[in-house]
C-alpha cells in the first residue's frame, strides 16, 4: 500500500505507537483484555446484552443513570488508584542511585493520568450519580428535567474515559501534569498525541458534565414537589444546586482554553506559545478559573451528604439550617474569586497576591460555620455510630487538617516555600480523600439500601473504612513532613537517601489504601450474597428524614405514585410524626419518558471523532462529526418520547408494597 | 498506655530528628521572616482547629445512641447566640491573618529590595547588591555574572550577608526556581522574566532544584548553591575566570539543547548581550528580538503589510514536529535588526554599494510584497529605496 493511502486511512497511527516496547503496559493490557474478555464473556453466555440495552444503557430513569455513573467511577477509580501505587513504589525505591522501574516518558504520563481520571472520571461521575439518583428523589420529582439529556450526559462521560483508557495501550497519555501548562503542552514540546488524548478526552466528557449540569439545575428550580419552598430543600439538594451552578459557570471556560489549546496544535494559533505574542500565563489564569470552582463543585454535594448523614444518625433535626444555606452560597460565589492562589509564584506582586490570600481565607470562614453546625447537630443527639456516620467523623477529624494546611497555603509567603511541594499534595488529597472520598463512602453506604432495598454488610464496611482512615493518614503524614523537608512533587527519582523511609511510610499507606479498595469490593460482593438477610422492607432503614425515604427501596420507575405535599424541610419526618398513611387507592396513570438509544449512539460518534482528530484521521473524524449531527437533528424527530405507566400497573406495584410492609409489620 | 505511647513516639521522634527540615530550619533572612509567618500562621489557626477536633470527639463520645445519661432534643435547630460565635470565631481569626497576610506579603514581595541582611541588621550603603541572571533551560540551570562577566551551569555561589537580586527567566518551558534555604520560590518563565531578592546568612552549600514539571530531565534539574564568604567568594570568581570555555551565543544555542544531569561547568566570560537575547527569544543571529518588535508594534506596527510580513520569532519552531496542515506557513523571513539597519544607513551615506546588504527592504514600506510561497525573495533585487530607514536613523 502507497505510504501516502496509509497514511490517508490511519493518519499518524503506526504499529510503533502501540506501546509494545513498555512491558509494564503489555502486561496491563493482557491482564485488562482477559478480565474484559471474560466479563463480554459472561455477558454474552447469560444472555445479558438484551437486558443491559433495555433496561440500563437506553434507560433515561435518573436513578439506573445515577447508579451507572457510580459504576463508571469505580471502575476508574481501580485505574486511578493503580497509577497512584506505581508512583508511590516509584518513589520509595528510587534513591541511592537506583532509577526505579519506571523511566520518565513512563513515569510522567501516569502522574498525568492519576491526577485526570481521579479528578474527571472517578471523584465527577461519583459526584454526579449520587445527585442524579438522590436528588429528584429528594425533590419529590419522578425523574429530572431533561431525562434523555440525562443519558447523553451519562454516555458522554463515558466517552472521555474511554478516550482516556484507549491512550494506555493504542499511542500514550500527555506528559504534562494533569493540568497540562503551556508552552510545555503546546505542539513544540509536546509534539505526540498525549496532549491530544487529553483535550479530546475532557472536551468529550466536559459536554456530559455540563449539560447533566443544567438538567440538574432545572430539575431543582422547577420540579419541586408542592410546598417545597427554597429554603425547605433538603441540604443535599442546596449544595447540588450550588455545584451545578457552578459546573454550568466553570465548565465552559475549561472547554474554551482546551479549544484554545487545542487551535494552537492543530491550527498553528498563538494562544499560549512563547512568541507570536502568545502568553502562557493566560492558560494558567484560565485553566484555574475553573479549576478552582471544580474542587468546590466536588466537595459541596458532600457537604450535603455530611449534613444528611449527621442529621439522621444524630435523630436530630440540622443544626443551623438557614446558616448551612447561605454558607454554600458564600462559598459558590467566593469560589470563583480565588483562582490566582494557585500561582501566587507567577510575580502577580504583593497587592494581588494579598487580594486573592484574604479571599481564600474567607472561604475558611463560612466553612469553618459548616463545621460548627454538624458540630451542635449532633450536640445534645442521639448518635448511632452506623457506617455512614463513622465515615463522617472520619471526615470531621481528617478534613480540618487539609483545611488548616490549606490556610496557610493562602498565605502567599507561606506558599513561595511550600507551593508545588509534596506538603501541598498533602494538603489537597487530604481534602479531596478526607472530604470528597470520605463523603462519598458515607454517601455510597447511606443511600444503597434506597437503591437496592438491601444495606451494605456493616463488616466489611468497617474493615474498609478503617483500612482507608489508616491508609490515608500513613499515606499523607510523611508527605507533609517531606515538604516540610523541601522536596517537590512530580520527581522520579531522588538523591537524598535520608528522604526513603518517609517515601516507604507512605507507600505502606497506599496499600492499606489498597486494602481498604478491596475490602469494599467484597463489601458489595457480600451484601449481594446476604441480601435476603440484609434486605430493608420498609424503604426507611435509618429513620430517615427526607423524602427519598418514603418510598420503596428500591424506588419504583416513577418514584411516587402520588407528588408529596410538603410542609416542613425535614419532610418525611414530618410526615411520619403526623401520622402519614399511604394512599392506597385512587392511583392514576404517570407520563413517563421512554428509552432511547440515541446517548449512546451519540456518545460512540464523539469517541470516533475525538479518535480521528487525536490520530489526524481526517476521513473519520469528518464521518463521525456529520454522523453526529445528523443523529442529533434525526432525534429531534422521534415524536414518541414518552408513555403512561397505565393505573392498574401503578395500583400493582403499590399492591406488592403494602404486602411488603405488612409483612415487615407482621414480623416485627 | 502512656508508656506505650511514649514507646510508639520513639520511633517517630528518632525519624524526625534525623531530618533535614530546611522549610523550618532556613539559612536566609527572607526563608526566615517566611518561616516565621508559615509557623505563626499555624498557630493562630491551631487556636480553632483543636477545639473542634476535641468537641468533635467529645460529642461523638458524649452523646452516643448507647449513653444514657445525656440530654437529647431531637427538635433543637437554632441558636442565635451559638450562631454568632460560629460565624465570628472564624471571622476573627481570619481578620488576624488577613492582616498579617497583607503585611507579610508586601513586605516579603520577592520584587522587592530586602532592607535587612538579618535582624537588627539593616542594608546600608556598603551592601552592593550581587546580580545574578538565572536562566532555566531543559534541563539545567545557567547562572550569568554581569557584573563579573562570568558563568555557570549547575552551581550558583555568593557571599554570605550580601544581597542577592536575582533575575529569572526560561528558554524554553515553565519552571521555578527555589533554593529552600535560601528563600522563596518564583516561576521561571521564556520570554519573561521574574525577580528575587534574597540573602544568606549561614555559609554552607545548599540544594536548589526546579519545584515545576518540566518535562523528562526535571528530576535530574537541581543546581549546589554555595553561601561562602567574601574571599571564598572572590575565589570562586577566579577559578571560573580561570576555565577554558566561554559563553556566546553560539555555545549558548548548543547549551541549550535538551541534555539531562548535567555536570558543573564554568565560563570564564559570557556575551553581555546574551541574557536579554535569551529573554526576547532572538539569540540565533538574524532573529528580531520581542522587544524590538513590540516597541514596533508599539509605535502602530507595520500595517496590513505586517500581516504576512510579521517576523517570525521561530525561537521554539525548531523542535516544530507534526504539523497539522502540512508545513509552517511562510514569512517574510527577517526583518532587518539593529545593527543592521545601522550598517545599511552607514553604506548608504557612504554611498558604497559593496557594503550594502544584498536583502530586499521594501517589504518594510508594504510595498512589492510577494504572495506567501509565489517564489522567492531575489537577493539581487535591485537597489532598495531606503526612504523609511533614512528617516528613522
Amino acid at each position: 500500500m502507497p505510504e501516502t493511502l496509509t497514511k490517508f486511512i490511519f493518519g499518524r497511527l503506526t504499529l510503533e505507537s502501540l506501546p509494545l516496547h513498555e512491558p509494564i503496559v503489555v502486561a496491563t493490557f493482557v491482564v485488562v483484555a482477559l478480565g474484559g474478555l471474560a466479563v463480554l464473556g459472561a455477558i454474552t453466555y447469560f444472555k445479558l446484552w438484551t437486558y443491559l440495552w433495555r433496561e440500563w444503557f437506553t434507560s433515561v430513569d435518573h436513578k439506573k443513570i445515577g447508579i451507572m455513573y457510580m459504576v463508571l467511577g469505580l471502575v476508574m477509580l481501580l485505574r486511578g488508584f493503580s497509577d497512584a501505587i506505581m508512583m508511590r513504589l516509584q518513589q520509595a525505591i528510587a534513591f541511592n542511585g537506583s532509577d526505579g522501574y519506571l523511566n520518565a516518558h513512563h513515569y510522567d504520563q501516569i502522574f498525568t493520568a492519576h491526577g485526570v481520571i481521579m479528578i474527571f472520571f472517578v471523584a465527577m461521575p461519583f459526584v454526579t450519580g449520587l445527585m442524579n439518583f438522590v436528588v429528584p428523589l429528594q425533590i419529590g420529582a419522578r425523574d429530572v428535567s431533561f431525562p434523555f439529556l440525562n443519558n447523553f450526559s451519562f454516555w458522554m462521560t463515558v466517552g472521555g474515559a474511554i478516550l482516556v483508557m484507549a491512550s494506555l495501550f493504542v499511542g500514550e497519555f500527555a506528559r504534562t501534569g494533569w493540568l497540562a501548562y503551556p508552552p510545555l503542552s503546546g505542539i513544540n514540546y509536546s509534539p505526540d498525541v498525549g496532549v491530544d488524548y487529553y483535550i479530546w478526552a475532557l472536551q468529550v466528557a466536559g459536554v456530559g458534565t455540563t449539560l447533566s449540569g443544567i438538567n440538574l439545575i432545572c430539575t431543582i428550580v422547577k420540579m419541586r414537589a408542592p410546598g417545597m419552598t427554597m429554603m425547605r430543600m433538603p441540604i443535599f439538594t442546596w449544595t447540588s444546586l450550588c455545584t451545578n451552578v457552578l459546573i454550568v459557570a466553570s465548565f465552559p471556560v475549561l472547554t474554551a482554553v482546551l479549544t484554545l489549546l487545542a487551535l494552537d496544535r492543530y491550527v498553528g494559533t498563538n494562544f499560549f506559545t512563547n512568541d507570536f505574542g502568545g502568553n502562557p500565563m493566560m492558560y494558567v489564569n484560565l485553566i484555574w478559573i475553573w479549576g478552582h470552582p471544580e474542587v468546590y463543585i466536588l466537595i459541596l454535594p458532600l457537604f450535603g451528604v455530611f449534613s444528611e448523614v449527621t442529621s439522621t444518625f444524630s435523630g436530630k433535626r440540622l443544626f443551623g439550617y438557614t446558616s448551612m444555606v447561605y454558607a454554600t452560597v458564600v462559598i459558590t460565589i467566593l469560589s470563583y474569586l480565588v483562582w490566582l492562589h494557585h500561582f501566587f509564584t507567577m510575580g502577580s506582586g504583593a497587592s494581588v497576591n494579598s487580594f486573592f490570600g484574604i479571599t481564600t481565607m474567607i472561604i475558611s470562614i463560612p466553612t469553618g460555620a459548616k463545621m460548627f453546625n454538624w458540630l451542635f447537630t449532633m450536640y445534645r443527639g442521639r448518635i448511632r455510630f452506623e457506617l455512614p456516620m463513622m465515615w463522617t467523623v472520619a471526615f470531621m477529624l481528617t478534613f480540618v487538617v487539609g483545611g488548616m494546611t490549606g490556610v496557610l497555603l493562602a498565605v502567599p509567603p507561606a506558599d513561595f516555600v511550600l507551593h508545588n511541594s509534596l506538603f501541598l499534595i498533602a494538603h489537597f488529597h487530604n481534602v479531596i480523600i478526607g472530604g470528597v472520598l470520605f463523603g462519598l463512602f458515607a454517601g455510597i453506604a447511606y443511600w444503597w439500601p434506597k437503591a437496592f432495598g438491601f444495606r451494605l454488610d456493616p463488616f466489611w464496611g468497617k474493615v474498609s473504612f478503617w483500612c482507608w482512615v489508616l491508609g490515608f493518614w500513613f499515606a499523607f503524614m510523611p508527605l507533609y513532613i517531606l515538604g516540610l523537608m523541601g522536596v517537590t512533587r512530580r520527581m522520579r527519582v531522588f538523591d537524598d537517601p535520608s528522604l526513603q523511609i518517609w517515601f516507604v511510610i507512605a507507600a505502606s499507606g497506599a496499600v492499606l489504601i489498597a486494602a481498604g479498595i478491596a475490602a469494599f469490593l467484597v463489601q458489595i460482593f457480600v451484601s449481594i450474597r446476604k441480601r435476603a438477610e440484609l434486605a430493608d422492607a420498609t424503604g426507611d432503614p435509618w429513620d430517615g428524614r427526607t423524602l427519598e425515604w418514603s418510598t420503596s427501596s428500591p424506588p419504583p420507575a416513577y418514584n411516587f405514585a402520588f407528588t408529596p405535599v410538603i410542609r416542613d424541610n425535614d419532610a418525611w419526618f414530618d410526615m411520619k410524626r403526623a401520622g402519614y398513611r399511604r394512599p392506597l387507592s385512587g392511583f392514576k396513570p404517570i407520563h413517563m419518558p421512554k428509552n432511547t438509544g440515541t446517548g449512546v449512539v451519540l456518545a460512540v460518534f464523539s469517541v470516533a471523532l475525538g479518535f480521528g482528530l487525536i490520530w489526524y484521521i481526517w476521513w473519520l473524524a469528518a464521518l463521525s462529526f456529520v454522523c453526529l449531527i445528523a443523529t442529533a437533528i434525526g432525534h429531534t424527530f422521534n415524536y414518541h418520547r414518552d408513555f403512561d405507566i397505565p393505573a392498574a400497573e401503578v395500583a400493582q406495584t403499590e399492591e406488592a408494597r403494602t404486602t411488603l410492609l405488612a409483612a415487615q409489620g407482621a414480623r416485627a | 498506655m502512656k508508656r506505650s505511647g511514649a514507646l510508639l513516639l520513639f520511633p517517630l521522634a528518632v525519624l524526625l530528628s534525623g531530618c533535614d527540615f530546611v522549610v523550618l530550619a532556613p539559612a536566609g533572612d527572607v526563608a526566615v521572616q517566611q518561616r516565621d509567618l508559615l509557623v505563626v500562621s499555624t498557630l493562630l489557626m491551631l487556636l480553632i482547629i483543636v477545639p473542634v477536633m476535641a468537641l468533635t470527639v467529645l460529642f461523638a463520645w458524649r452523646y452516643r445512641q448507647s449513653s444514657t445519661t445525656a440530654t437529647y432534643t431531637p427538635d433543637w435547630d437554632h441558636s442565635t447566640k451559638l450562631e454568632l460565635v460560629i460565624w465570628a470565631a472564624p471571622l476573627l481569626i481570619i481578620i488576624c491573618l488577613g492582616a498579617l497576610t497583607w503585611l507579610g506579603t508586601h513586605l516579603l514581595d520577592p520584587y522587592r529590595r530586602i532592607d535587612r541582611i538579618e535582624p537588627g541588621q539593616p542594608v546600608t550603603q556598603n551592601h552592593k547588591p550581587l546580580r545574578v541572571e538565572v536562566v532555566a533551560l531543559d534541563w539545567k540551570w545557567l547562572f550569568i555574572y554581569p557584573d563579573y562577566g562570568i558563568a555557570s551551569v549547575n552551581e550558583l555561589a555568593a557571599p554570605v550577608n550580601q544581597p542577592i537580586d536575582f533575575r529569572i527567566t526560561s528558554s524554553r518551558v515553565m519552571n521555578s526556581f527555589y533554593i529552600p534555604a535560601l528563600a522563596g520560590q518564583i516561576y521561571a518563565m521564556p520570554a519573561m522574566e521574574t525577580k528575587l531578592h534574597a540573602v544568606i546568612n549561614r555559609p554552607g552549600i545548599y540544594t536548589g532544584f526546579s519545584a515545576n514539571y518540566s518535562g523528562a530531565g526535571f528530576s535530574g534539574m537541581r543546581f549546589a548553591f554555595h553561601g561562602v564568604s567574601d574571599q571564598a567568594f572572590t575565589d570562586w570568581v577566579a577559578q571560573a575566570k580561570s576555565a577554558q570555555s566561554t559563553l556566546t551565543r553560539k555555545t549558548y544555542l548548543e547549551l541549550e539543547r535538551p541534555s539531562e544531569n548535567e555536570p558543573v561547568r564554568h565560563y570564564a566570560s559570557v556575551d553581555p548581550d546574551l541574557y536579554g537575547a535569551i529573554l526576547n527569544l532572538c539569540v540565533e543571529p538574524g532573529k528580531m528580538c520581542m522587544n524590538e518588535m513590540m516597541s514596533i508594534d508599539a509605535k502602530g506596527g507595520l500595517g496590513l503589510a505586517g500581516v504576512r510580513n510579521t517576523l517570525p520569532l521561530q525561537y521554539d519552531k525548531l523542535a516544530r514536529r507534526g504539523a497539522v496542515f502540512g508545513s509552517d506557513p511562510s514569512y517574510v523571513a527577517s526583518i532587518c535588526t539593529a545593527e543592521e539597519a545601522a550598517a545599511a544607513s552607514r553604506a548608504a551615506r557612504n554611498d558604497d554599494e559593496k557594503s550594502w546588504p544584498l536583502r530586499d527592504l521594501s517589504p518594510l514600506r508594504g510595498v512589492g510584497l510577494l504572495a506567501p510561497g509565489a517564489g522567492s525573495r531575489r537577493a539581487d533585487a535591485g537597489m532598495p529605496s531606503l526612504g523609511l530607514l533614512r528617516f528613522e536613523l
